[in-house]
């Protein structure tokens, strides 16, 4: 632990990833909490595959034609956005098909973001760092990008938790009351792209849905209203992040690695324990 | 306390007015030149066969589906307009059992409006507390949802219901999903809000239809209306389908049309 505490005092890139890495644990905390309760791990999933399309297209946009403003992290947002979207509007329309369309986009994403991604000139592209994440990686534009983000999601999530819950509860009751179950919908569809972005960071693709789902499922376990979920989700996002940097610092492994597995090891003894009851 | 709890309302307004509403599924009828009314303060049972039409009213009457032909108005608006002020009673909802939701986050759902962000305030807390005594509920605010017997849920859902503050409870299937031993007790609680408000109810209970009905609309692609009380066997009479076949005899010879009257 000395040793984390003398990197944070003399490396920035420590402190921008224990940053990015608490507050994105308030992100992941929270929307997890939805993810988990509304059952769309595998929507969640989806979209974080589909995102490397969006990484993958904006890196060989930027370099064929010039567009610098195009990011990867812009790629990424909007990847995550349109995946979101076509599921939604799948969900809602071709109920029968779902899985199969939710499949095709997770494989179809991910694929054309490795096809742009071969055919970008240029220096070789980290992959690894965007498939399986490396949060000491973090650049302080990761900083800022992350900031936003999170209070983008977390300020949506405050201004429209009844109504979020509503939806996921009871989607019939919620358009009654006139309250659009289907603008929701894709509202918390949207969150969970973004919540997706960020993870790329910290997880990368591949884990990222660990990350997410884990620490809300293993909360769910011991709590019974959604806000103590989400509350507990946090903490447990929180130490694993920080118990994951110092770890990974110490023992020169991926972060994302480490935070996964801590997070499932965890989930698998919650078990060992009767879920809470009234 | 909220305004739909208070009083008993006087019986003088229209609350439903529906006049040659006709309704179909593809090529198929469902609903063919019904028209009723319903006024304030009136309790109406409708009942009929699987298939007659009693859940697309139910659903015309809150704007899920429109009509082909005719009009419906609810306090005098669009169904879709009046919604606010519709108090409706799933008949069995499906949910998630893990999902976290107390029974008084439930009941406050019936406080949100399109135009609310962010928390409820102490007023609508009010309300939603007030609805669940309503219903003798109130010491399972806190309660899981899926901890609570179907019963008290259904309780739970009316309470939802009551928390819009309704003109017109609707309720579909009441009694459907709760065991004889406190069919009595919810019975009482239904008792008590018809005296307050204008209730419709589709049911197959006909015991139901006796102890709550002022009247009764039998609904099979079209719709014939009783006034209660009626004997048991003539509602299970209606309920078979005698009544109808009975109306549309009358309606083909209105029409000109006696291939089917009785010429002995």
């Amino acid at each position: 632990m000395t040793e984390l505490f003398d990197a944070l005092e003399n490396f920035s890139f420590m402190r921008y990833a224990l940053f990015v890495g608490i507050l994105s644990s308030f992100t992941f905390g929270v929307v997890g909490t939805f993810i988990v309760t509304r059952r769309i791990s595998y929507i969640a999933a989806a979209i974080s595959h589909s995102i490397l399309g969006g990484i993958g297209a904006s890196i060989y946009f930027n370099r064929v034609y010039g567009l610098e403003w195009l990011t990867p992290m812009l790629g990424a947002i909007a990847a995550a956005l349109i995946s979101a979207g076509v599921i939604g509007w799948v969900t809602l329309k071709f109920k029968e098909r779902e899985d199969t369309i939710i499949a095709a986009i997770w494989t179809c994403g991910m694929t054309a973001g490795l096809l742009f991604i071969h055919y970008a000139p240029g220096q070789a592209v980290n992959l690894e760092s965007y498939i399986f994440g490396d949060i000491l990686l973090t650049s302080w534009s990761d900083v800022i990008a992350t900031v936003v983000l999170a209070v983008l999601v977390l300020g949506l999530v405050g201004l429209f938790y009844h109504k979020l819950v509503a939806v996921c509860f009871d989607e019939e009751f919620t358009s009654l009351r006139g309250v659009s179950s289907k603008l929701y919908y894709f509202l918390l569809l949207g969150i969970v792209g973004i919540c997706m972005v960020l993870l790329v960071r910290v997880a990368g693709i591949v884990l990222s849905i660990a990350l997410i789902v884990l620490p809300a499922a293993t909360a769910s376990r011991f709590a019974n209203r959604l806000w103590s979920i989400m509350i507990l989700a946090v903490i447990l996002s929180v130490i694993y992040n920080i118990g994951g940097l110092a770890f990974s610092f110490q023992m020169s492994v991926p972060t994302g690695f480490f935070i996964v597995v801590t997070a499932g090891v965890v989930y698998a003894l919650s078990f060992c324990f009767k879920r809470r009851k009234n | 306390m909220p305004p739909a709890l208070k009083e008993p309302l006087p019986a003088c307004e229209t609350i439903v007015e529906c006049s040659n509403l006709s309704f179909r599924y593809g090529k198929t009828w469902v609903l063919e030149d019904v028209s009723f009314s319903v006024p304030k303060g009136e309790s109406l049972c409708v009942i009929g066969p699987n298939g007659g039409g009693k859940s697309t009213l139910l659903k015309l009457l809150l704007g899920l589906e429109e009509a082909e032909r005719g009009s419906l108005k609810i306090l005098g608006k669009s169904p879709e307009k009046a919604r606010s002020k519709i108090g409706y009673v799933p008949q069995a909802m499906r949910f998630d059992p893990l999902f976290p939701i107390t029974a008084l986050d439930i009941v406050l759902m019936g406080r949100l409006d399109r135009l609310r962000i962010g928390g409820f305030s102490k007023n609508c807390k009010a309300i939603a507390l007030e609805a669940l005594a309503e219903v003798e509920m109130a010491d399972t605010a806190k309660r899981a949802f899926a901890d609570l017997s179907g019963g008290q849920r259904q309780r739970v859902m009316i309470a939802r219901a009551l928390a819009c503050e309704p003109e017109l409870l609707l309720l579909d299937e009441p009694t459907a999903n709760i065991d004889l031993s406190i069919e009595e007790q919810f019975i009482e609680t239904l008792q008590k809000l018809r005296k307050k408000m204008t209730i419709m109810m589709v049911t197959h209970d006909l015991d139901l239809v006796s102890l709550l009905g002022d009247s009764v609309l039998c609904v099979n692609r079209r719709i014939h209306r009783h006034s209660l009380p009626l004997s048991g066997d003539t509602i299970r009479e209606i309920y078979s389908g005698g009544r109808r076949i009975e109306h549309d005899q009358r309606a083909r010879h209105n029409h000109g049309d006696h291939s089917a009257c009785d010429h002995d």
